[in-house]
């Protein structure tokens, strides 16, 4: 069978593709904001002093760990609005993104946080600062710039992940490459874009987060 | 990263029953989803076992020509790992199911998930082992030389005995990456567990049930491959001194 590369269907799709590109990357941003956010929360809340709190928060982290991203997006946009609680697909999609990996990242901030050394805490208790503000001028600026590498691992893990959506039809890079294709019987050219945008942009921000690394490395060297 | 104490793992099957058990009590229509969901999870046991294989294949056949082969080997692995890594998992399953059959490859729906999720994985577990294998003590590359062993049986005999139990966690961690993954195998048409849930949602409307025990389902498997993979890194490690190994 011959194969040929359709240059002119190629230009023709590429400002569509490049407009559900925008979608993706909408996603992308507010799904990781949605995760480092919630990600923080849950890794204090496993730092909680009542024993409950963190082994309540601990379970949930392994549920949605262990379960895939697909059917929890599923749970959200079809079982919420049985709760009362109706979501767009984008809502919907977004949510489950941000909320899945804020287990993950939760992961990352713990170990931040664990490396942060025991007597800033008690010098914090010995200045008499109260837990809020231990945490929020004393451990938490210790703990994330050095896992700062680590989360953005994740964001370009999340931002992978998003053709997900395209299942809850959110017309994204995925779902519009299948429409354009499904239109014109052409699969090869859609299809293979989107592989090749994904490529590019996680090569590009590997090498960004290599950078971020060694930078903050050269900033932090001497004290740690 | 993945240390976790005992009780962890007894707060799960804690609040696994507990799930488990409410499931039961208050949704008693479980049992006319059971068996179709069970035939699902069949389908998802085989992917993921299929797709484990191809990884670990893969993940050996790159990591090695990345580190021992010619410059062209080296070439083919490095793009093989980045390639897989960097583009997402749905994508190379599309791909491999809509565009290959205009190459003249047509492979089965089946045939597609385990490639694809097992390529995809191997290109992660690839870089595992690499850095197992380069986490061992340079002395014992030196000391297998003074002993005057080939270098493949170097390799064979002392390096990755030792490399092997650097890589069991981080490879039940990949398998249960794979497992999630099998989920995608749905959007090829092929009746997983993810396929049978959303048939029945659309049949019988009663969503809540459906997606809850399927949520369950995956946990269970899941928890499977975490103690099956603890089991292996317990035996693995017998006769090892230990803290050299972790």
């Amino acid at each position: 069978m011959m194969f040929e590369w359709d240059w002119n269907y190629t230009w023709e799709i590429l400002p569509i593709l490049g407009e559900a590109s925008l979608v993706t990357l909408q996603a992308t941003l507010l799904g990781f904001v949605l995760a480092a956010v919630l990600g923080l929360a849950f890794a204090l809340l496993r730092m909680s002093r009542l024993v409950y709190i963190r082994w309540i928060t601990t379970a949930i982290i392994e549920f949605i760990r262990s379960t895939p991203l697909l059917i929890q997006i599923f749970f959200l946009y079809y079982v919420m609005p049985e709760f009362g609680l109706t979501l767009d697909a984008m809502t919907a999609g977004i949510l489950a993104l941000g909320v899945h990996y804020a287990c993950y990242c939760s992961e990352v901030y713990r170990a931040g946080l664990d490396n942060v050394p025991k007597g800033q805490w008690e010098a914090a208790i010995a200045l008499n600062l109260s837990p809020y503000a231990t945490l929020r001028n004393v451990i938490i600026p210790q703990a994330i710039p050095p896992v700062v590498p680590a989360l953005s691992n994740y964001l370009v893990a999340l931002f992978k992940e998003t053709p997900l959506l395209s299942a809850i039809a959110v017309l994204e890079l995925m779902q519009t490459a299948k429409i354009l294709a499904s239109e014109s019987f052409q699969y090869t050219e859609p299809i293979t874009l989107v592989g090749l945008y994904f490529l590019v942009f996680s090569l590009i921000s590997a090498a960004l987060s290599r950078q971020l690394e060694a930078w903050l490395n050269t900033r932090h060297g001497g004290s740690r | 990263m993945q240390e976790k104490p005992i009780q962890h793992r007894l707060v799960i099957v804690g609040i696994l029953s507990l799930m488990a058990g409410f499931a039961v009590v208050t949704y008693s229509s479980f049992r006319e989803f059971l068996p179709e969901l069970l035939r699902g999870a069949l389908v998802t046991i085989q992917v993921t076992l299929g797709g484990a294989m191809v990884a670990v294949a893969a993940a050996l056949i790159a990591a090695v020509f990345k580190m021992y082969g010619s410059l062209f080997g080296r070439w083919l692995a490095i793009f093989y790992i980045e390639v897989f890594r960097g583009t997402s998992a749905l994508v190379q399953l599309f791909w491999m199911f809509f565009v290959l059959p205009y190459f003249g490859i047509t492979l089965e729906p089946f045939t597609v998930g385990v490639l694809a999720l097992g390529l995809n994985i191997g290109a992660y577990g690839a870089e595992v082992i690499r850095g197992a294998i380069q986490s061992i003590d340079k002395g014992q590359w030196e000391a297998a030389t003074a002993l005057n062993l080939s270098r493949m049986q170097t390799l064979r005999r002392i390096i990755l005995p030792q490399a092997f139990v650097v890589m069991i966690p981080p490879w039940g961690n990949l398998f249960i990456e794979l497992l999630k993954g099998t989920a995608l195998v749905s959007m090829i048409t092929l009746g997983d567990l993810a396929f049978k849930a959303q048939q029945l949602n659309q049949n019988t409307l009663r969503t809540v049930e459906i997606f809850s025990l399927v949520l369950i389902m995956y946990l269970c498997l899941a928890m499977i491959i975490t103690s099956l993979m603890r089991a292996l890194e317990r035996r693995a490690s017998r006769g090892l001194v230990r803290g050299r190994a972790s």
